[in-house]
């Protein structure tokens, strides 16, 4: 088959914009990211079958037919990422309306267990030989997982 | 034999209810499992006698050759009656121990059955890997049983610990059974004996193995989680300790001694390990001042014996260690039932506070003093006839049997030492401590106990008897030239004997001189525990150190190595040489180009752009461009889907958009923005060059050249694309609804905050049964404020024509562009114009139902035509063309792939509705009760 320059420009300028977005901490930029991202892979999985006329017996002759594979595999992605917009949408309502933005932030637990990393420490969650009674070493964690808690809630 | 097994899960799962139900006598109904099993061996004694195993076979997995293999030998046998028996009797000594009350009782009765289960289980295994379940169900029935207080730190590490241990040694064991069930085609044992390998494989596969048996019966350097395991409670740790769990180890010893025993690992491991075992856990015991701990640590030095015994691999060691498990099991577990005794009726189990408790508890101390006889090794009991045996087996060989014998003897000294330890601290009136207040035994308590003293004695009387019984396993090992050993009492003056008589004395020495304290038991200064604290921790902070380094919690960072990989790899395959075709061409039409270079532009601006609403309409400007493309390729259906879901995904966005500041925050740094600027055209770069690559690397024919006539022909339809999605490649369609559905009822559960909101999907206050507003036909409802009274009644007499429409396009879409994906999304258009104009209230007029409802309804559907088609004798979703004559419409011509996508359409009209509900109509609500509540603090302040 013969490469059409005119679909991997666009393939290529689709991918290059959804990536750079994706990469962002917006929720709403990822979104979008995710959008251009799904109509570049569209486009891609469609390159990979001929063109022609529309693939419906007695329209068009069998030879000059598209390749209906592709589509039927394009057709369902393309509701899927409707299914996918929709909840990325509400996971960035939902961000919004706990944390008044709508950024991804790191994740505490990870951060929490970098600083371990950085302090040369355990997790700490082995029963170790000390005796019974004596108070867990949870005072750590506390006030990471205070901050963890929604700033602002309802 | 299975049934048994069932017997016992069938206590594990009633025993709850009947504690529940009975308290703590319903332990006397759960012993009966335990006690059936005891009652079936007793039965099948005859036919063990003669050397005839008994076997069963149920066909488990046979696609993996894996049956259910049972087979009950003399070896087997005398584990089945160690396990029922002891089993039996340490429930029914549980139901005096644990009080009604004890808030774990029933979860103690469940797990006991189960273990005793699986060590049944265990022990008439013939099927290795079957051997190897049940080896790790105990072992998982261990690990709850040993932290029955989950609220004690000690116990929960014992547990950990025990657990840690012998599974790390079960999974060797497992990968030995593989190499020696791989290299005799059968997993059976009774025919892997007959087809064991050579050479260092078969070292490699014992090592294996041996870690497994060497974990399970803690001999050193694994003896650590032992004692440790004595935080169970009492009955658990005697069962524990004399019949089950520890006793694996041993078993498996013993079952493939007849056959391995000459190979190179065999007899050095397992003499080394288990004399260092006995010496250490023998000295050790010496030091404890817990009767409890004494014992446990008495049992890693008598283990240490018993594998040294077993492992020495001939036929008059083999005997006398098979008389020993039998001795051993019947004294430890007496032992650790006194302790429990004493524990209760004194309230210490510390030799340093009891005094005195001989003379106020007699019966205590005949039923200790029997057992105690027998773990000393003192005629007339079960132990003395073993440890005669053991020896006098020693004693006729080369240097390395006598240097044994020599640790035999020694072991033995400090075994009596320990004994004596025991006995008088237990009972001795010392000088100092005042007289312990005991209450008095009953006998429900002591009557256990008592059974298995008198057990170890009887089977000392009855030695010719045992050996009788127990001989058919030792002859599986080669007899020399002659008879062989018998097990007896009294044999005369052997050296035998003296040495027996010489361990008894200088055990009786080694306690005199500790007891006057002219000798000091010191401490090792290393033990296994350290090693295993050193290793538990090396993991906990390996494991930190390599999650902090790659988990860095950065959704950006973990989307950017993703991303670099494939820049990187398929990338660097890109340059080092694809083949890179050399003709190409521009355009298929030139309009191709004009839509291209508009989804160009607007894709670059997009990334650009500042403002949410401004970013949204570019992205919506690359969909109908790309919705153009389609139509330019050739593919109407997916240009008509792409257009209606990008008109849809905006709706959605202007749904939530209004929410969000106009603006997206504050631009990142301009270095990291230029690292992902980078970093977006390197992925753009490759994702073009493999787009130009791969469409240049297709020189086969496709495979759907075939699908017009199938279409056709097996589809009944002309439409290929529909075809293809409802029938010849259904199966992606259904997964794909799937997904639909469950990001559906993601939305939803991300809105509606409380789950008893989700209700509000189907009722909205404002609307439904509870505020009776039937929306009349053309008559406003309740309009509000900015709402347009003409926008509601035009979208009101559309509404029908538009739903109208989308049915159409679903029944026509087998034919012609349509199907139900487009139709569905017409008809969730039709709702949200619906929604844009008048709001929630029109919604739910216009769509009175609940949306997961209609979700629900269209993945029933569209499994139920599936399934219709399998019930019918026909691959699942098969289709079949029915042309009929119906009376008014003339022909029909029907195919029933067409309730597939009327599943298809009611899950896309749900997931609209779902979408308009969540993001439209509860989001005003939250607003208004924002709105509200602040409008209030507004006027009180």
């Amino acid at each position: 088959m013969t490469p059409n320059l005119t679909y991997v420009l666009v393939v290529g300028v689709l991918f290059a914009a959804g990536v750079t977005l994706l990469l962002e901490r917006s929720l709403t930029r990822v979104l979008m990211g995710v959008v251009l991202l799904g109509n570049g892979a569209n486009l891609l999985l469609l390159t990979g079958g001929r063109a022609g006329g529309p693939p419906i017996v007695g329209t068009t002759a069998q030879e000059e037919m598209s390749d209906p594979l592709p589509q039927a595999m394009v057709l369902t992605a393309i509701v899927i990422t409707l299914g996918m917009t929709a909840f990325l949408l509400a996971l960035a309502y939902r961000s919004w309306h706990l944390n008044g933005h709508d950024e991804v932030q790191d994740d505490v637990e990870d951060r929490r267990i970098m600083e371990l990393a950085d302090r040369d420490e355990g997790p700490g969650t082995a029963d170790n030989d000390s005796p019974d009674g004596e108070p867990p070493q949870d005072p750590a964690e506390r006030p990471v997982a205070a901050a963890g808690e929604p700033g602002r809630a309802g | 034999m299975l049934v048994l097994v069932a017997v016992h899960v069938l206590a594990a799962v009633i025993a709850p209810v009947l504690v529940r139900r009975w308290g703590r006598r319903a332990l006397y109904l759960v012993a009966l499992a335990p006690a059936a099993t005891l009652g079936w061996a007793l039965a099948h004694t005859g036919t063990v006698r003669s050397g005839i195993p008994v076997v069963e076979t149920v066909t488990w997995v046979p696609q993996l050759g894996l049956a259910i293999a049972l087979r009950m030998d003399t070896l087997s046998w005398l584990m089945v009656v160690l396990v029922g028996g002891v089993g039996a009797l340490v429930l029914a000594y549980s139901a005096r121990y644990f009080r009604s009350d004890d808030p774990g009782l029933g979860r103690f009765a469940a797990v006991f059955a189960a273990f005793a289960g699986a060590m049944l289980g265990l022990v008439v295994a013939d099927d290795l890997l079957l051997l190897y379940v049940f080896w790790e169900l105990t072992t998982v029935f261990s690990y709850l049983l040993i932290a029955s207080d989950p609220t004690r730190r000690a116990s929960r590490r014992a547990a950990m610990q025990a657990l840690l241990v012998t599974t790390l040694g079960g999974l060797a064991m497992l990968a030995g059974f593989v190499m020696l069930g791989q290299h005799a085609g059968s997993y059976r044992w009774s025919e892997v004996a007959d087809n064991l390998p050579g050479g260092g494989y078969l070292t490699v596969a014992l090592v294996l193995v041996l870690l497994g048996a060497l974990s399970k019966s803690a001999i050193f350097p694994f003896s650590f989680w032992l004692p440790g395991a004595m935080a169970a409670p009492t009955p658990v740790s005697a069962y524990l300790h004399a019949a089950a769990m520890v006793k694996a180890g041993v078993f498996l010893v013993a079952l493939m001694g007849p056959a391995v025993a000459d190979a190179a690992p065999w007899r050095p491991v397992l003499l080394a390990g288990g004399l260092i075992t006995m010496f250490l856990g023998g000295w050790a015991a010496l030091r404890q001042v817990d009767l409890k701990l004494l014992l446990a640590y008495g049992t890693v030095s008598q283990l240490g014996l018993l594998m040294v015994v077993l492992g020495a691999g001939t036929r008059d060691t083999a005997l006398a260690g098979a008389a020993m498990v039998l001795a051993h099991a019947m004294f430890k577990a007496t032992l650790f039932l006194v302790v429990g005794v004493i524990d209760h009726v004194a309230g210490t189990r510390d030799l340093r506070e009891l005094g005195g408790l001989g003379r106020r508890a007699p019966a205590l101390l005949v039923v200790a003093a029997l057992a105690a006889a027998s773990m000393a090794g003192l005629p007339p009991m079960a132990g003395f006839v073993a440890k005669e045996a053991a020896v006098e087996a020693f004693l006729h060989g080369g240097t390395a049997e006598l240097i044994v014998l020599a640790g035999v003897v020694l072991g033995s000294a400090l075994t009596v030492a320990y004994t004596l330890r025991f006995v008088w601290g237990a009972f001795a009136d010392k000088p100092g401590v005042p007289a312990t207040q005991a209450e008095p035994v009953r006998w429900p308590f002591l009557a256990p106990p008592a059974v298995l003293a008198v057990g170890g004695l009887a089977a000392g009387a009855l030695a010719p008897a045992v050996d009788r019984l127990l001989a058919p396993y030792a002859d599986r090992y080669p007899t020399g030239a002659d008879p062989g050993y018998h097990l007896a009492l009294w044999h005369g003056f052997t050296p035998a004997l003296a040495l027996s008589a010489l361990a008894i004395a200088g055990g009786a020495g080694l306690f005199l001189l500790l007891h006057r304290g002219r000798l000091r038991p010191v401490r090792l200064p290393v033990d296994g525990s350290w090693f295993y604290d050193r290793v538990v921790g090396a993991v906990d902070r390996a494991a930190v150190e390599l999650t902090g380094a790659t988990q860095r919690g950065s959704l950006p960072f973990y989307l950017g190595v993703i991303l670099v990989v494939l820049v990187v790899l398929p990338g660097g395959a890109l340059l080092a040489g694809a083949p890179w075709p050399q003709r190409f061409k521009l355009w298929d039409t030139p309009l191709q180009a004009v839509a291209g270079a508009v989804v160009l532009v607007a894709a670059v601006a997009a990334a650009r752009a500042r403002r949410r609403l401004t970013a949204m309409i570019l992205v919506g400007v690359t969909g109908y461009g790309t919705a153009l493309l389609f139509i330019l390729h050739g593919a109407p259906d997916l240009a008509l889907t792409q257009f209606l879901v990008e008109t849809v995904t905006i709706v959605m966005f202007v749904l939530v958009l209004r929410r969000l500041p106009a603006k997206f925050s504050e631009r990142p740094i301009r270095a990291s923005r230029r690292g992902r600027i980078a970093l977006g055209v390197a992925v753009g770069l490759v994702t073009a060059g493999m787009a130009y690559v791969a469409a240049g690397a297709r020189v086969a024919t496709p495979v759907s050249v075939g699908f017009p006539d199938e279409a056709v022909s097996y589809g009944g339809g002309k439409n290929v694309v529909n075809v293809t999605l409802v029938d010849i490649r259904a199966w992606d369609t259904m997964g794909e609804i799937a997904v639909l559905v469950v990001a559906a009822t993601g939305v939803a559960s991300l809105i509606f905050r409380r789950s008893r909101d989700l209700g509000l999907r189907s009722n909205i206050p404002g609307v439904g049964r509870s505020e009776s507003v039937r929306p009349r036909w053309l008559t406003t409802g309740a309009t509000t404020r900015q709402q347009s009274v003409i926008l509601q009644v035009v979208t009101r007499l559309l509404f029908h024509a538009i739903v109208l429409f989308s049915i159409y396009l679903l029944f026509s879409g087998h034919n012609a562009p349509g199907g139900g994906f487009a139709a569905g999304l017409v008809a969730g258009l039709a709702l949200a114009v619906r929604y844009l104009a008048g709001g929630r209230t029109e919604l739910n007029g216009a769509a009175p139902v609940d949306a997961g409802l209609v979700l629900g309804a269209g993945l029933f559907v569209a499994l139920g035509t599936g399934l219709t088609a399998m019930l019918l004798g026909g691959e699942f979703l098969q289709s079949a063309v029915l042309d009929l004559h119906l009376p008014v419409l003339g022909h029909v011509h029907f195919v029933t792939s067409v309730f597939f996508d009327v599943g298809v359409y009611l899950i896309v009209v749900g997931l609209i509705l779902d979408i308009l509900r969540s993001l439209g109509a509860e989001m005003d609500r939250q607003q208004e009760t924002e709105d509200v509540a602040e409008a209030r603090t507004k006027e009180l302040v």
